[in-house]
């Protein structure tokens, strides 16, 4: 459960979020609102660590709005320089495994065959009411 | 013998000139004479003798595996190697020991390689110094050679001069300097942004990007997916198409390969060149360029003019935008790809027990550095919802601009572009650290970038020593999966310019007998 929810929080807010439409960060005053702050804190799971980290924040996107300046009208956005080629797809045949004992030699907290995990169920407490951490 | 070519060594070898042993010993040797450098973060010492007693084992039965066979080479940190601790330079992957061996090291072990060890780099790959890696920035080997010490005698200096040492560029420092150094023949780097070709200029090596495609990135700890490439750093251009050969491809492991049969990359030696196009893109004239790159850049494509080829201007209009695209598409595709550090598995974890994301957020806090984390941020920040559009997107529509450029100039008959590789040569490490990294990367990416996000192969080749005594490179761009005919111009260039060899005696210390040519002499005691 945990490591499809993982993967899933960085691609869409999760229902229940509120919408931040007008307030992902205006080009005119380049300032990101509080609540975006947070917002992508719990998404990325990494914290910012102070105001001068929102400050590069800004800076970069004010950086990437310069994209704007782009006529990008009728282009269609480039994923991959490989896009005229079929993908290749290896056959479903079972030709490598069986190391499990390698895997779970590289995690810290293991029991038997698993992978040990804290609670999923506890949300990521608020900007405020988090405990002072160390500086790392 | 370490002044040889890779080419050179494997024919000592095979005559028994030298032994895998003895080079893997005297390789050895330099690279604890050169730690101050911090070119490596581990040594596999042992690996590497085994290596060579296997080698040796093989070239006394006369059944060499080929070219690469006994020959010492040195992998960036980022790629997987099994057995071998790979950290990335980041405390997240710090005592990391994968299980398996990425394909390009596999394919270099398969030809009997010696693996001598993981090169230094920036943390995860981001950066264009090699400064901000955890185990410390790595020292350009130019900082200590007579060339650049004879010119700075000249001027009044009142500063320390064992502070005053210059970066090697990056992200692929670690790799440069190794192989500019002498203590490897080969080092495996990866260009995202120009992270093989940037410090290759600044440690006056051959930095090869190949064609996305070409090369798999099974087991190179990911950046950018769409435009991550396993590089190549050798002394020379000849070497690199020897590395080239063996590690070019389709991988079943990684389906970003391309199926085609694989060329061979023997370079034949151009003497003509006058059925050649060379395209000097004129956008990348820029008011930061330095003089000296400038002038040389003349020099060269007149150097071209006077054998006869053809050179002309061309234009490649979206060359501005390729920085803030790469910044866009670099930070989003990071945000995905550092999702997988979460301490459960493998890396860094914390103490906390709390609750899954409690634990995540403080191991991802206490594993990357600001840089890392910055990234993150700011991916996410243009991958949510409301900014997909205008941002991700837009930018992935810009970046079709920027790849349609270089087809519209390769379709109107030109062969190969050429253009600087770096804005200036090498800075000192304390001027370097001046700017933060986003606006240094942005400064040290600017010609080499737009390249990766065609997917085009790249060349940097040195070319000439600046007024300061440092190395200075231009960069080749060619045809998508042409990079035979790109490393066929270079090689010739190469041959024109002669670089000068670096002259590190004076570091070396006793170490100066490497350097003599000692193919006759057969008696090689430590």
């Amino acid at each position: 459960m945990w490591a499809r929810a993982g993967r899933r929080v960085l691609r869409a807010p999760r229902g229940g979020c509120r919408g931040f439409a007008s307030r992902a960060g205006s080009p005119e005053t380049g300032r990101i609102a509080r609540e975006v702050v947070e917002h992508l804190e719990r998404l990325a799971l990494v914290d910012f660590g102070g105001p001068e980290a929102v400050a590069r924040l800004e800076r970069a996107v004010a950086f990437a709005d310069r994209l704007r300046a782009v006529d990008t009208d009728g282009v269609q956005p480039l994923e991959s320089v490989l896009e005229d080629r079929c993908l290749y797809l290896r056959s479903d045949n079972v030709v490598e495994g069986n190391c499990a004992e390698e895997l779970l030699q590289n995690s810290h907290r293991v029991v038997e065959e698993y992978f040990v995990a804290p609670p999923g169920n506890i949300s990521l407490p608020k900007l405020d009411e988090q405990e002072p951490f160390s500086q790392s | 013998m370490l002044g040889r070519t890779l080419r050179e060594v494997s024919a000592a070898l095979k005559q028994g000139q030298i032994t895998p042993t003895e080079l893997c010993l005297k390789c050895l040797s330099l690279i604890k004479k050169t730690k101050f450098l911090n070119a490596y973060i581990t040594v596999s010492e042992e690996v590497a003798l085994k290596q060579a007693e296997e080698s040796e084992k093989r070239y006394k039965k006369g059944h060499s595996l080929g070219d690469l066979d006994g020959i010492p080479v040195a992998v960036k940190d980022n790629f997987s190697t099994s057995g071998i601790e790979t950290t990335c330079a980041s405390n997240m992957l710090k005592g990391y020991v994968p299980p398996y061996n990425a394909t390009v090291v596999q394919k270099l072990l398969d030809q009997g390689a010696l693996l001598m060890g993981k090169t230094n780099l920036d943390e995860f790959a981001m950066g264009s110094g090699s400064t901000d890696g955890i185990f410390g920035p790595v020292k350009n080997p130019w900082s200590y050679s007579k060339q650049y010490r004879e010119k700075r005698k000249q001027k009044p200096h009142g500063e320390n001069e064992e502070t005053n040492w210059l970066i090697t560029g990056g992200s692929s420092g670690g790799s440069a300097a190794a192989v500019s150094a002498f203590t490897c023949f080969a080092a495996l780097g990866s260009d995202t942004g120009g992270s093989t070709r940037n410090p290759a200029a600044h440690c006056g090596v051959v930095g090869l990007k190949p064609s996305y495609g070409l090369v798999s990135r099974h087991g190179l700890i990911p950046l950018v997916n769409s435009m991550d490439v396993p590089g190549i750093l050798t002394r020379c251009v000849d070497d690199a198409a020897t590395v080239l050969g063996v590690l070019a491809g389709h991988d079943c492991k990684d389906s970003t390969t391309v199926q085609d049969p694989v060329k061979s990359f023997i370079l034949p030696s151009l003497t003509d060149v006058s059925k050649l196009c060379i395209g000097i893109p004129k956008e990348y004239l820029v008011p930061e360029l330095s003089s000296e790159v400038q002038s040389l850049w003349s020099k060269a494509a007149k150097l071209f003019e006077s054998e006869g080829a053809k050179v002309i201007e061309v234009s490649l209009p979206h060359t501005s935008y390729s920085i803030v695209c790469y910044h866009v598409l670099c930070t989003s595709e990071v945000a995905s790809n550092m999702a997988r550090f979460d301490g459960l598995e493998y890396g860094h974890r914390c103490d906390i027990n709390v609750s899954t994301e409690a634990m995540y957020a403080a191991t991802r806090r206490e594993g990357f550095n600001d840089v890392v984390r910055g990234r993150i941020l700011s991916g996410n920040f243009f991958l949510l919802k409301e900014n997909y559009e205008n941002y991700f997107i837009k930018a992935q529509k810009v970046r079709r601009l920027i790849a349609n450029d270089f087809v519209n100039v390769f379709n109107s008959g030109v062969d190969v572009l050429l253009t600087p590789t770096t804005l200036s040569e090498a800075v000192p490490y304390m001027e370097f650290i001046k700017e933060d990294n986003r606006t240094r990367s942005a400064q040290g990416d600017i010609f080499t970038q737009a390249v990766n996000m065609a997917g085009l192969p790249a060349v940097s080749v040195p070319m000439a020593l600046s007024n300061q005594g440092l190395p200075i490179g231009l960069q080749f761009i060619g045809r998508a999966f042409c990079d035979q005919q790109l490393l066929t111009v270079a090689k010739w260039f190469e041959k024109q310019v002669q670089f000068p060899v670096i002259q590190l005696q004076e570091i070396m210390g006793d170490c100066s007998s490497v350097f003599e040519n000692d193919l006759a002499s057969v008696s090689l005691k430590q």
